[in-house]
Formats: C-alpha cells, structure tokens, sequence
C-alpha cells in the first residue's frame, strides 16, 4: 500500500494525536512521572518511619503520604503503564494498523493528567488531601473527611472514565481487528491477559464509580448509605469497594502475567509450556476474582458462613496462580537459557510473586489472618506482589521492547546494574516487613513501639536504595533513546510474533496492509 | 577455685542469654504463641501454611536454579523443545488442592471455635473513639477511658523513650484469667480495630454494629496491643492494655473500683471551693485536651482556649460545648467521658488559667442539672 503521513510537528503532534504508538508512548511517560511522584510520597513515609518517634511530619500529614502514595501507583503508574504497553503492543502483536478507535484512545489518555492534576493539588487545600488510605474506609472518608474529599471523588470518576475507555478500546481492537488467521488461541499471551483484563476493568470500575458517587450522596446530599446513625451501613462500603478492589488486584497482575509469558520464551530459546492452559489459568483467577473479595474484611464480623465460603475461595485462587509458575518454570526446564536485562527483571518477577504468592495464601486462612490483617504482613504481602510482580514486568517490558521503540539496543551493563539495584533495595526494603508485622506492627502508623525500630530502620535504607535506582533507569531509558546502538527487526534472537517482523524503530504506521498468519 | 569459675560462667552464660532473650524481642521475626489455647491453635496454623509454603518454595525455587544453572546457554547450546504435558497439568493442579484440603479442614475446626462466643463468664463492652478505648463492665455499673500514657515529650524526642512506649495507658483494661470473657465491640465514631496479639483477638469496632470476640487467657500477665483499622489522625496512638490476673485479684481490683465509685459518688455531692476545682482542672485538663489544646492553651488540633470566645463568654453556652462537643469537628462530647465533677473542674479551670480570667465557676450539680435538663 502507498505511503503514509508521519506524525505532526511540535506540541499538537501529541494533544491531537490519534496513534497507537504515540499514545503507548505518552501513556508510559505519564506512568513514570507518577511512578515517582508515588515513591517521593514512599519516602516521606519511610523517612518518618526511620526511626521511632515522631521526626519529620505530623500524622495527619502522614495519612495523606500512605493514601497519596498507595492511590498514585495504583491508579497513576501501574494502571497506565499497562495500558501504555497495551497500546503500543496489541495493535503490533494481531497485525493491527491501530487501535479500533483511536479518537476515544487520544480523549481516555488526555483526561488523566488533569484528574491527577486534581487528586495532588487537594494536597494544598485547606484542611490537606485525603488521609483515609487508598481503601478510603466510610465513614473515615465521608464524615469525618477533610473538605477536598468531593476533589478526591471527581478525580476518581475521571480516572475511572478513563480506564473503561481504554478497556472498551483494547477489547474492540482484540475482537474486531486480528490479522487473518491470527485465532484467539494464536494470539500472544500478553493480548490474551490484556483481554481477560478489560473485561475486569468493565466489570468493576463502574462498581468504583459507584460507591465514590454514593460517598458524595452522604456528603453533600443528606443521605445515609454509609452512616450507621442515619440508618446506613458502613460495612457496606467495604463489600462494595472490595468488589471493585479486589479484581483490581488483578487488574494490575494479569497483564504481567503475559509479559513475563513473551520473555522468559525468549531467552529460554523454548515454547511457552501450556500454552492454552496458560489461558484457562488466567481466565480462572479472573472468574474467581470476583468471589473473594471478603478475604479483604475477615475482621469485620461477618457470619461464619460467610467467612467459611471467602476462605475456601481465597485458597481456590492459589491452584491457577500455582499452574502459571509451574508453567514458567517448565519453560526454563531444559531449555539454553540467557540473562539478558528483560530475562533478569522476568525472573525475579516469578521467584518474588510466587513469594508474594504465598504469603497470599498464608493470609488466606482467615484464622490465621486475624493476626495478620491491618499489619505489615499485608503491607510486606501486596509489595511483593506489586512492585516485583506488576512494576518489575512493566520493567521487563520496556527492557524487551524498547529496542522495538526507540530503534536502540540498551546497554546491557546499565541495564543489568539498574535490576541489581532495584533488586536489592526491594527486598532490603520489603522482605523486614514480614517480620516486623508477623512480630505485631499495624500498618498505617507514623510512630511505632521501640521492638520494631531495628527493622524499620533497615527497610527505609531499602527504601532509598531502591527510589534512587529508579531514576538511574530514567537515566538509562534515555540514554537508550538518544545513543544506544542501532537496533535490528530481530532484537532478541529467539523472540517471536509479529512485532519483531517491522523494522526498528517500528514506523508511524505498521500493519496497514494485514500481515499473513 | 573451678566452682568459682564455674559460677561466673554460668553468670555469663545467663547474662547473655537474657541479652538474647531481649534481642530476640528487638528483632522479633515471628508471631506471638500468646497466652489463650486458640491463640496457640492460630500459631500452629500459621506455622503449618507456613511450613508448606517453604516446601512449595523449595521445589519450585529448585526446579528454577537447577535449570539456571544446567540449562544455560553456555551449557546447553540446544534447547528442548516440548511444549505441552496434559498429565504434568493435571498433576500440578491435583496436588495443590490437596494440600489446599489439609490446611482448610483444621482451619475451619479453628474458626467455628473463634466464631463461638456463647456462655461467657463476663462480658465487656469495648468502644472505640478518636482515639482512645472504652471498657464497661456490663452488670458491674463499671466503665472508664483507657488513654495513651506515653507523653508528647517522648514521642518528638525530647525526652528519652520509656521500656513500653505507645504500648501504655493511663487505665488499663483488667479481666480474670481461665473466665470465658466476652467482648462486645462497636465505635463511637469511625473504624477501629481492637487487637491484642497475645489474645489473638482482632475485631472491626464499627459504629452501629455490636461485634464480638472471646477469651480465655490461661496466664495472668500485662498483655498490649493497638488499634489496627486506620482511624484517623492519632491512629497510632491508641493501644491497648489487658492486665490479666488470677480471679482472686481480680475481685479485690473490682472492690477497689466499687469503693472509687463511692468516694466519687460523695465527692459529687459535696461544694468545691475556686482553688480545688482549679487544681482538680488543670488535670483533667492535662490528661484530656492537652494534645488538641497544647500546654497552654494555644491551640493545636483544637482552636486555641486562650482568648476563646467560648471560654471567655456565656458559661452555659460553654458547658453545652464540652459536654456535646461540636460536631463533625475533633471536639468530641465529653457529656459521657467525664464525670459531672471533672467537667465542672476542667470548664472552671480553663475559664480562667490561660489568660482568660473570668474567675467563674460551676459545681458537679450544676453539671448535673443540666444534662439532666437535656
Ligand atoms: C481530639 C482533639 C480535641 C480534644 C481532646 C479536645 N478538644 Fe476541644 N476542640 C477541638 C477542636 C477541633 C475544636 C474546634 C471545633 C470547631 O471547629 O469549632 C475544639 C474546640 C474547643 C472549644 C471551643 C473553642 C472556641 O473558641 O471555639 C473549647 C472551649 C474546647 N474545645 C475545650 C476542650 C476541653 C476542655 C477539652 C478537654 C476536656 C477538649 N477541648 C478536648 C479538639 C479537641
Ligand atoms: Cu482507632
């Protein structure tokens, strides 16, 4: 077919831009923008925690650092990350010219800004910003909240607007666009994972929408869903939020799941094991998502019943999550295995969140976690899982792909001291909060009791070690785009799919004419 | 001569290994056995989910760096090239269930235990407030405000540390040992959480709802925990304390607390002059509203009481304020946390020190008629 315009100049390029590439690009920077932004927040709250008493900012101010920091890297970096790989990879990796419907993909990127805009600007408002925690427990978050709650709230529908656009858009892409003969059991893993989460993310951020609208109801309108005085329930807030909380979790898992299935292939220079049971796995652990969410609330008194039934289903989750390791870990079996930076960062993603995995399933005995739940277990828990399981695949990602990107190799030797260091500083940082909360320190708590200083101590050197290496990433990411070493079609000798089958840089436009499958 | 050394070995040996017992609390790395049978039974689950999972660890973290280490390039220049193994599928998701049914059948037995609050011997209401616990011993006409003890200075760090600091309250709660307490828990205000890990008890205090959890702890002993649902500003500072001790001590505790009861009772009934409601103040005052109030009255969390139109204006319009607090501020009603001669003492009080110099004052009774009046 003919030739194709390439992008715009100048700033309109990216207000205007309708294209996947551009968007992906735009999606990932913002990501990482608010990567940082969170672990600043991070560090003022391992600052204070350094040691005991009461050093650098007051508690409230302290609740605002954990609500801030816990609601920017959910909502902020791992979220847009994963769709800014979304959008630079779906379209490539089915044969797709773009996304099905590129002006809602410019419109669900530009909205983000401005809602974080928001969200950080409540931090200088009278009264500060939220300071109820990111699971914003009523009536915490409606009574006695401060003022800029109703900011909190109108950020949180954007954010969520913008989520189920990107959803919309990644499923009629997946649905509607695939190259001929590119079958739903041919499609990469990363798309099949990505599929399996737009689903999700349809499902539940409405359900968010929901309950923040209801918060605003009791605020500003008189009415009582969350007050018990008024006759409201504020145990209902937490079924409805977990409801959407907990497939978050997932929402923020699966798509690693796919990354860490195109790599580890890769370099293990061996198929994927258990291609299709990789796909029913993560359809389980998305089905099963939706009925766990009470493992969240094993405290709150809810019937015995109940508690039997949210217990077995937790425990249920650990068989599709174990199939998916044990399916990674054939796949290095026997196979001529290099450590390349993307291989590293894929790696310790499986060693950590299968770490993270179990301390899951710890928790998921419900008498068991009546000593656990609300300490820094939980917190230790959902790090492991998040940072080494959603940030460290984004990582793997952009080491894997960015050669496709940018049209340069990465230094190896930067990258591989950049996995060191946050590979160190994490577990230096993370792995002491298992024992200081298995010793009884709640989370959430500015100022703790002398027995858990030594390890607090060490987890915020951890801390420090790990935020400054991620800015020796952004050093390295650069570096990469300005002067690394021109790169091949074939980055990776042993990667497969059709991304690799268009030069690097990948053009503007690829894929305009369907490839054959 | 040896008996000597001996004996000064064996003192070092002890020596030291109180220094470890203590540095095995400084860096404690697991959970407390605790002292009830069902926090024992909680620590033998967790050890078990937690033995299993290390053997989970072990062999896929074996199978990893077997193949990292014999199946590298460099080792191994061709790679296999199966890719599928229904059989090893199956056998991977069958044995997982299994243990998943080992580890949920003593689990549940434990649960229906937790879950099993009848015939309690004594039952104890816990509410939670921003941020501090209340105790009331139903049937007893016995009830009072367990604070945070450890003082401002030790918290910024002008002053040193104490052995239990922000583990301790000015009142703890007290309960028999081998009695089958039962804890009501709900909150005035927000979520809390009332945790003692030695207790194992862990429950949401929820505002309109009537939570329980039991016990049976089998030594006496002073037992701490803390709030563990974020509630707030000072949601790290409001622990909890539980002294338990032999039933024989406990009644005597439960007859002093009747006699303190009397006293205070013939305290309220009698006439205070201006120095003893002043004196009797300035505590209240420090106990209960120097941390939102400040020393002197600056202000802090709270409007400053120095020069506070409040204070200095309308004395029952005041008393209305602290009695009913104002709402949706963190000036609670202190009507039912202090008795009729406190408030009287602390209202006379900060009416005139500060600078206020209004030199008025109120009695208990007059306290008294005017709740009553509510
Ligand atoms: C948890 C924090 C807190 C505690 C403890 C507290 N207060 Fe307050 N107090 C406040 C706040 C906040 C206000 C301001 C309420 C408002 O916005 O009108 C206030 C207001 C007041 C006022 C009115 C000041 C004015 O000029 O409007 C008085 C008087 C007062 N408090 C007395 C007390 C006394 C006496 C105590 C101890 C028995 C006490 N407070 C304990 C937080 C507290
Ligand atoms: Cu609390």
């Amino acid at each position: 077919m003919g030739e194709h315009h390439g992008p715009a100049k100048g700033l309109t390029r990216w207000l205007y831009t309708t294209n996947h590439k551009d968007i992906g690009s735009m999606y990932l920077w913002f990501s990482f923008a608010m990567f940082l932004l969170g672990g600043v927040f991070a560090l003022v709250i391992r600052a204070e925690l350094f040691e005991p008493g009461l050093q650098l900012v007051d508690p409230g101010f302290f609740n605002q650092m954990t609500t801030m920091h816990g609601l920017v890297m959910v909502f902020g970096a791992v979220m847009p990350a994963f769709v800014g790989l979304a959008n630079w990879l779906i379209p490539m990796m089915i044969g797709a010219p773009d996304m099905a419907l590129p002006r809602m993909n410019n419109w669900s990127f530009w909205i983000l800004p401005f809602a974080f805009a928001l969200m950080v600007s409540t931090l200088f408002m009278d009264g500060g910003g939220p300071n109820f925690g990111w699971t914003f427990y009523a009536p915490l978050s409606t009574e006695y909240a401060p003022p800029s709650v109703t900011f909190f709230i109108f950020a949180v529908h954007i954010m969520g607007a913008s989520s189920i656009m990107g959803a919309i858009n990644v499923i009629a892409t997946i649905l509607n666009m695939r190259a001929p003969g590119m079958t739903l059991m041919k499609m990469p893993l990363f798309v099949w994972t990505w599929l399996i989460t737009a689903y999700l993310l349809i499902a539940v951020m409405p359900v968010l929408a929901g309950v923040v609208t209801m918060m605003l109801f009791d605020i500003h309108f008189g009415t009582s869903f969350f007050d018990a005085a008024g006759g409201g329930d504020p145990v209902l807030f937490q079924h409805v939020f977990w409801f959407f909380g907990h497939p978050e979790v997932y929402i923020m898992i699966l798509p690693a799941f796919g990354i860490a299935s195109a790599i580890i292939p890769t370099f293990a220079r061996k198929p994927l094991f258990g291609y299709a049971s990789m796909v029913y796995a993560t359809a389980s652990i998305a089905i099963l998502s939706f009925i766990v969410w009470a493992h969240h609330m094993f405290t709150v008194g809810i019937p015995l019943a109940g508690e039997l039934f949210f217990m077995y289903a937790t425990m249920l989750i650990a068989v599709p999550t174990g199939v998916k390791v044990f399916n990674w870990v054939t796949t290095m079996f026997r196979g001529s295995i290099t450590f390349e930076t993307p291989m590293l960062f894929s790696i310790a993603f499986v060693i950590l969140f299968t770490i993270g995995g179990l301390s899951g399933l710890m928790l998921a005995i419900a008498p068991a976690d009546f000593q656990y739940h609300d300490t820094y277990f939980v917190v230790a828990h959902f790090h492991y899982v998040l940072v080494p399981g959603a940030i460290f695949s984004i990582f793997a990602a952009v080491y894997y792909w960015l050669p496709k990107w940018s049209g340069h190799y990465v230094n190896e030797t930067l990258g591989k001291t950049h996995f060191w260091l946050s590979f160190v500083g994490l577990n230096i940082t993370f792995f002491p909060m298992h024992f200081v909360g298995l010793a009884g320190m709640p989370r959430r708590i500015p100022d703790y009791a002398l027995q858990f200083a030594d390890f607090n101590m060490i987890s915020t050197v951890g801390a420090f070690i790990f935020g400054f290496s991620q800015v020796f990433f952004l050093f390295v990411v650069v570096k990469t785009i300005r002067d690394g070493k021109k790169a091949d079609a074939q980055v990776w000798e042993g990667a497969e799919g059709l991304e690799w089958t268009v030069e690097s840089p990948a053009p503007y436009h690829t894929f305009s004419t369907p490839p054959k499958v | 001569m040896f008996k000597k050394r001996l004996f000064s070995g064996l003192g070092a040996i002890t020596a030291s290994s109180t220094a470890l017992a203590e540095d095995a609390q400084r860096w404690g790395v697991n959970m407390t056995e605790g002292v009830t049978d069902v926090s024992r039974e909680i620590y033998g689950l967790h050890m078990d989910i937690f033995w299993w999972c290390v053997g989970i660890g072990v062999v896929v973290f074996g199978v990893m760096f077997y193949s990292m280490f014999k199946h590298r390039r460099s080792v191994r220049k061709e790679s296999a090239t199966f890719h599928e193994n229904t059989l090893l599928e199956i056998i991977w998701t069958v044995i997982p269930v299994i243990i998943l049914v080992i580890m949920a059948i003593p689990a549940t037995t434990t649960l229906e235990r937790i879950y099993d609050t009848a015939d309690a011997d004594i039952d104890i209401q816990v509410t939670g407030y921003q941020w501090k616990w209340r105790y009331e011993y139903m049937g007893e006409d016995l009830s009072f405000f367990s604070n945070l003890r450890t003082s401002q200075d030790e918290i910024t760090g002008r002053s040193q540390k104490g052995e239990h600091y922000l583990l301790e309250v000015d009142e703890p709660l007290v309960v028999p040992t081998g009695q089958k307490i039962r804890f009501i828990i709900n909150a005035a205000d927000v979520i809390h959480a009332w945790w003692v890990p030695a207790l194992a008890v862990k429950k949401d205090a929820i505002p309109g709802y009537n939570n329980e959890a039991w016990t049976t702890i089998n030594e006496p002993g002073i037992y701490r925990g803390q709030c563990a649902e974020l509630c707030g500003r000072d949601h790290g500072f409001m622990p909890i304390v539980v002294h338990a001790m032999e039933p024989a001590d406990y009644e005597r505790w439960l007859a002093d607390k009747r006699e303190e009861a009397a006293v205070l009772r013939e305290l309220m009934a009698q006439t205070f002059t201006f120095e003893e409601l002043m004196t009797r103040g300035e505590g209240v005052y420090q106990r209960m509203c120097v941390a939102c109030h400040g020393a002197n009255g600056e202000g802090g969390v709270g409007k400053a009481i120095a020069g506070s139109p409040v204070a200095t204006g309308d004395i029952n319009a005041h008393l209305d304020l602290l009695v009913n607090g104002v709402n949706g501020t963190a000036m609670q009603a202190f009507g039912e946390q202090l008795n009729d001669l406190d408030m009287a003492a602390v209202l006379t009080y900060t009416r005139t020190a500060f600078g206020n110099n209004m030199g008025d004052s109120l009695q208990a009774v007059d306290v008294y008629q005017f709740k009553a009046a509510q």
